[in-house]
């Protein structure tokens, strides 16, 4: 059979109509995308735990997995990229030197010298920020996160001067003019001017009973869990290797473990 | 009455003026606002009246059950359960911000900043129709 030019181009028309229609709205997009949204039926089976905590197995990370990582994170919670000092960091990367300076090692081998380290904020069983917050903005909640509530923070900042990870970021200017636009996850809200934010060990999705987005993309170089249930997949590796945390005298009594 | 010259007629244009308001809207119904109803679905987490009344004190009891309590599931009176949040509940039915929220926000003059954080729509970027 032959087929004209005029006639290939109609059908290639049509077909381009047909595939682009479900996301164009005019086929019923309204139910099938309302079924997207995450509904009472997510949250029927949370993940529930005493203390939430992480292993980071550090040598199992490349600049890739950082950055896969990293943007998991920051894209799925709408966090700003600014660059210089006023930078917005849910996750982040460090050398040794800034992420563990307690630890002073004289001679340190060259493969953990070398190496860089993801860091987050450490959802501590004893945090310093929660204690200075003159508004209780910031607070530990019953599963043992640090848990921000943005609609009370006043931007005062203490808890950015308690915190001795400098997991938590303030706001100068409004965050919604540094989210790319077709980036921005609509199904999460960004902050405001004057708010400070940070980690959240993905409390969201916990509810819903799945794993934080970090750990997920991580593909097993973390691992994440209950710290209080001797059974628990991160007490599991903590039992076989030996893991250090950041700045253990500051009394913080972080939950975040590392690897060497 | 002492200088009742000048204070009779300047009761009267005091009370003229705050009776103004009041006179001007006499014999009125009732302030109707016209808003776009959702078409996906009929039956709201309240019933209508209760939501125009406390629809904000119904938000700030599920902001402080989600991030306080851990608590994310809301059952209705009839039974029905909703996930608790503003932009995937709320504004997944009433998709349309400015034809629903602002029509009655705008009219009685208040300027709630929600959407200074929460998007208005977990569907649509803002402005797209």
């Amino acid at each position: 059979m032959q087929r004209s030019r005029r006639d290939f181009l109609k059908l290639a028309g049509v077909s381009a109509l047909g595939l682009s229609a479900g996301t164009l709205g005019f086929l019923g997009e309204g139910a099938q995308a309302a079924d997207a949204l995450p509904s009472a039926a997510d949250f029927a089976k949370p993940a529930k735990a005493k203390q939430w905590g992480m292993v980071i197995d550090t040598a199992k990370f490349d600049d890739a997995l950082f950055k896969k990582c990293i943007d998991a994170c920051h894209d799925n919670h709408n966090v700003p990229k600014i660059e210089g000092k006023q930078e917005i960091k849910w996750i982040w990367t460090e050398d040794f030197e800034g992420s563990f300076p307690t630890e002073r090692p004289a001679f340190l081998a060259e493969a953990q010298e070398h190496r860089k380290y993801l860091l987050l904020c450490n959802h501590c069983a004893n945090p310093a920020c929660t204690r200075v917050c003159p508004t209780k903005a910031t607070f530990k909640n019953d599963e043992g996160l640090v848990i921000m509530d943005y609609h009370r923070c006043i931007g005062c900042r203490y808890c950015m001067a308690g915190c001795p990870y400098g997991a938590r970021s303030f706001n100068f200017r409004d965050p919604g003019e540094f989210i790319a636009k077709d980036k921005l996850n609509l199904q999460y809200p960004h902050r405001t001017r004057g708010v400070v934010e940070k980690c959240t060990f993905c409390v969201e999705k916990l509810a819903q009973g799945k794993l934080p987005l970090c750990v997920e993309a991580s593909g097993g170089a973390m691992v994440f869990g209950d710290l209080e249930d001797p059974k628990s997949e991160v007490r599991k590796v903590l039992k076989e290797k030996y893991a250090i945390r950041r700045k253990p005298d500051a009394g913080t009594d972080p939950s975040v473990f590392y690897i060497l | 009455m002492y200088n009742g010259k000048y204070i009779i007629p300047g009761l009267i244009i005091f009370l003229a003026l705050v009776l103004f308001p009041f006179i001007k809207g006499a014999g009125l119904g009732p302030l109707k606002v016209e808003t776009e109803k959702p078409k996906n679905s009929k039956e709201c987490v309240l019933k209508t009246e209760k939501m125009r009344d406390v629809h904000m004190v119904l938000l700030n009891e599920w902001r402080d059950d989600v991030i306080r309590n851990g608590k994310r599931v809301y059952t209705n009176e009839s039974g029905k359960q909703f996930n608790m949040s503003l932009t995937n509940t709320c504004m997944g039915c009433h998709e349309n911000k400015d034809k629903f929220c602002d029509k009655c926000h705008v009219e009685v003059g208040v300027n709630p900043y929600c959407w200074n954080c929460h998007n208005t729509s977990p569907l649509k970027k803002e402005g797209e129709k």
